[in-house]
């Protein structure tokens, strides 16, 4: 009976006694859920264009927001800062092409992943030897008041992400659809020997990848370490990504940015009212409770691709 | 196993003023799977050739030698020779040979199927710079493939077979080149989409003065459109010709072509010639 309480009767009664409240833990999440949708995204498109599950996504957020408050720091103006870690990132996926991913052509894929594991641990060695390993704080000017539209109360600094990562992905949708590179990025992400075939050229595609991968990387950790100040802690949100992917798909960029969106408010709204129940700390967990339903039940994730199976 | 000796009175075109030829290679698979052993052969500007022979006897892995599709596949070419027009290409990347006008279009087809046939058809073009002439280029495709502009909305992998190949062909035709490699055109379809893709073939060959590199395992029809061929088995040309002397030599028509002196043989007599079963055309 008490249970029966604390699972279904509260939380439903404190939704019913305060939509509002509801609504307003909703967008906070959905707000959350902007930057895990960026983070997957960077996954999906390395994903897609190489079959390489990149376990260092998480880290190259942090690496880039690092050499991005680092070089604020030295004094450095706000768009040279941002030009220059953009030149950093895109030098970083020459190298990784060149390092990593050309000797390791046509290893298994598990090979590959275990590569990523290792520039993982390259890149927060190198990121702290460089920028030093405390905690630092980004504050680049983004307006960061609470805001009340239509009586329900929002963040305006959360405001400011969404719609960054709404054009970001706007443009990268733009980019993959009508751009002759980014049609041969989807030809080789469908058939890497035919793309070959057609004379496109596989280690040029996977240095635009990871360089975007790179760029999406830094726009998710200037809005993070924004948040939570640039710390290793940041790499973590790879991890959140992972649910993220599996509630998607993992080939789908649709699906990265609405599981995002649905991880992020589901979180949020578990936390809010069925926290009490559980003692709390529900968001940590609730995301990979999700991918574990879904993997039971819709293992292809949302958007999993349509398999076009035809002789 | 040569079941084809020697070759007959027919002239080898000369190789030396070839668009491509290709001179005695070997090509090994993973460091030690010898699979061609010393091949030799030639494609004089504006002509089709074609390349015989049974399951497995190394046609496609041929054409990847001149491609060099064939890295991505850990082959290698550890002997010989392939000039095209005089230039040594055995080291160049696929993308190299695209833009030198050498452009293979892979058996199966190998279409992208989450992309529309007209998108097929542009990354065709990706070495290219240009907007406006391949604008004209995608209008040539069209008129020679009108089926492909009635679907080109569609995804490429819910159209049939047929226009698949199509795809594949014209998606070539995008690079704008001058010799086309083509495995298998026929492979998995109706003898009536068959012939209508090798008549395209000839008009390609006659009208844009494109060169053809033809593998075939159907060797009838493929003897019907070439004017020249050569016959491959274990990784060694056994036999070539003109077309024509191809069609008229007896070991051809027994083994290839279904045929004897007697007339057509009957699936049963040629029983232990199981392996060559999809020759009998
Ligand atoms: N990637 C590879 N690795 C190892 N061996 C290979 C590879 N590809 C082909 N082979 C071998 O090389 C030989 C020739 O194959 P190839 O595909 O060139 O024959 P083919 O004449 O095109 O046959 P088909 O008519 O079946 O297409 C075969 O014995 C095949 O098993
Ligand atoms: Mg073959």
């Amino acid at each position: 009976m008490e249970l029966l309480h604390a699972l279904v009767i509260d939380p439903i009664g404190a939704i019913a006694d305060n939509p509002e409240f509801l609504l307003e833990v909703v967008i906070g999440g959905l707000l959350t859920g902007v930057m895990y949708s960026l983070v997957a995204l960077g996954f999906v498109l390395i994903y897609k264009a190489s079959g390489i599950f990149n376990f260092a996504q998480g880290v190259m957020v942090l690496f880039a927001a690092l050499c991005f408050v680092g070089q604020l720091q030295l004094g450095m103006p706000l768009v040279m800062a941002l030009l220059s870690t953009v030149a950093i990132m895109i030098a970083l996926a020459f190298v990784i092409e060149r390092v990593v991913l050309r000797p390791l052509v046509n290893q298994e894929p598990i090979i590959l992943f275990m590569a990523t594991i290792g520039i993982t641990f390259f890149l927060t060695g190198l990121g702290q030897l460089v920028w030093g390993g405390d905690v630092k704080t980004l504050d680049i000017g983004l307006p960061k008041d609470p805001l009340i539209i239509g009586g329900v109360l929002v963040n305006e600094f959360d405001l400011t992400a969404a719609a960054v990562a709404g054009l970001l992905v706007a443009g990268l949708a733009l980019f993959f659809q009508k751009t002759s590179i980014g049609r041969a990025l989807r030809a080789v992400a469908d058939d890497h020997q035919a793309a070959l075939s057609v004379g496109i050229p596989l280690k040029t595609i996977w240095v635009i990848v990871w360089s975007v991968a790179g760029i999406v990387g830094l726009v998710a950790g200037i809005m993070w370490g924004t948040n939570l100040g640039v710390q290793f802690s940041l790499a973590l949100v790879a991890l959140k990504a992972l649910p993220v992917l599996i509630l998607g798909g993992f080939t789908s960029i649709p699906g990265a940015i609405v599981g995002g969106l649905i991880v992020g408010a589901g979180e949020k709204v578990a936390e809010v009212f069925w926290g009490p129940a559980f003692g709390g700390a529900i968001e940590d967990w609730f995301a990979y409770v999700l991918a574990l339903v879904f993997l039971l039940f819709r293992p292809q994730g949302l958007f999993g691709e349509r398999i076009i199976e035809r002789v | 196993m040569a079941v084809l000796a020697g070759t007959d009175g027919a002239a080898r075109p000369d190789a030396g003023g070839a668009l491509l030829s290709v001179n005695n290679i070997e090509v090994i698979y993973d460091h030690v799977i010898l699979v061609l052993k010393g091949v030799s052969l030639a494609v004089p500007e504006g002509r089709i050739v074609a390349l015989l022979g049974a399951n497995g006897a190394g046609k496609t892995t041929t054409l990847k030698a001149i491609s060099n599709l064939l890295r991505a596949e850990r082959g290698e070419v550890t002997k010989g020779a392939i000039l095209y027009r005089g230039e040594r290409v055995e080291r160049l990347s696929p993308n190299d040979l695209v833009r030198r006008g050498v452009i293979q279009v892979m058996e199966g087809r190998h279409c992208f199927a989450h992309l529309t046939v007209e998108e097929n058809l542009l990354t065709g073009a990706f070495t290219r710079r240009g907007g406006a002439e391949i604008r004209r280029d995608l209008d040539l495709v069209y008129r020679y493939f009108p089926r492909l502009e009635q679907r080109r909305k569609s995804l490429a992998g819910y159209i049939s077979g047929g226009e698949q190949q199509m795809v594949a062909i014209g998606r070539a035709l995008m690079a704008r080149p001058r010799m086309i490699l083509l495995d298998e055109p026929s492979m998995g379809l109706a003898p009536q989409i068959v012939e209508e893709i090798f008549e395209i073939v000839r008009r390609l060959n006659r009208a844009e003065g494109v060169s053809f590199l033809l593998a075939e395992q159907n060797t009838n029809i493929a003897l019907g459109y070439a004017d020249y061929g050569y016959i491959l088995e274990n990784g060694r040309v056994v036999l070539d010709g003109d077309a024509a002397s191809l069609r008229a030599n007896e070991d051809v028509k027994e083994f290839y072509l279904g045929l004897s002196a007697s007339g057509r043989k009957s699936y049963r007599e040629v029983k232990h010639y199981k392996r060559r079963k999809r020759w009998l055309a």
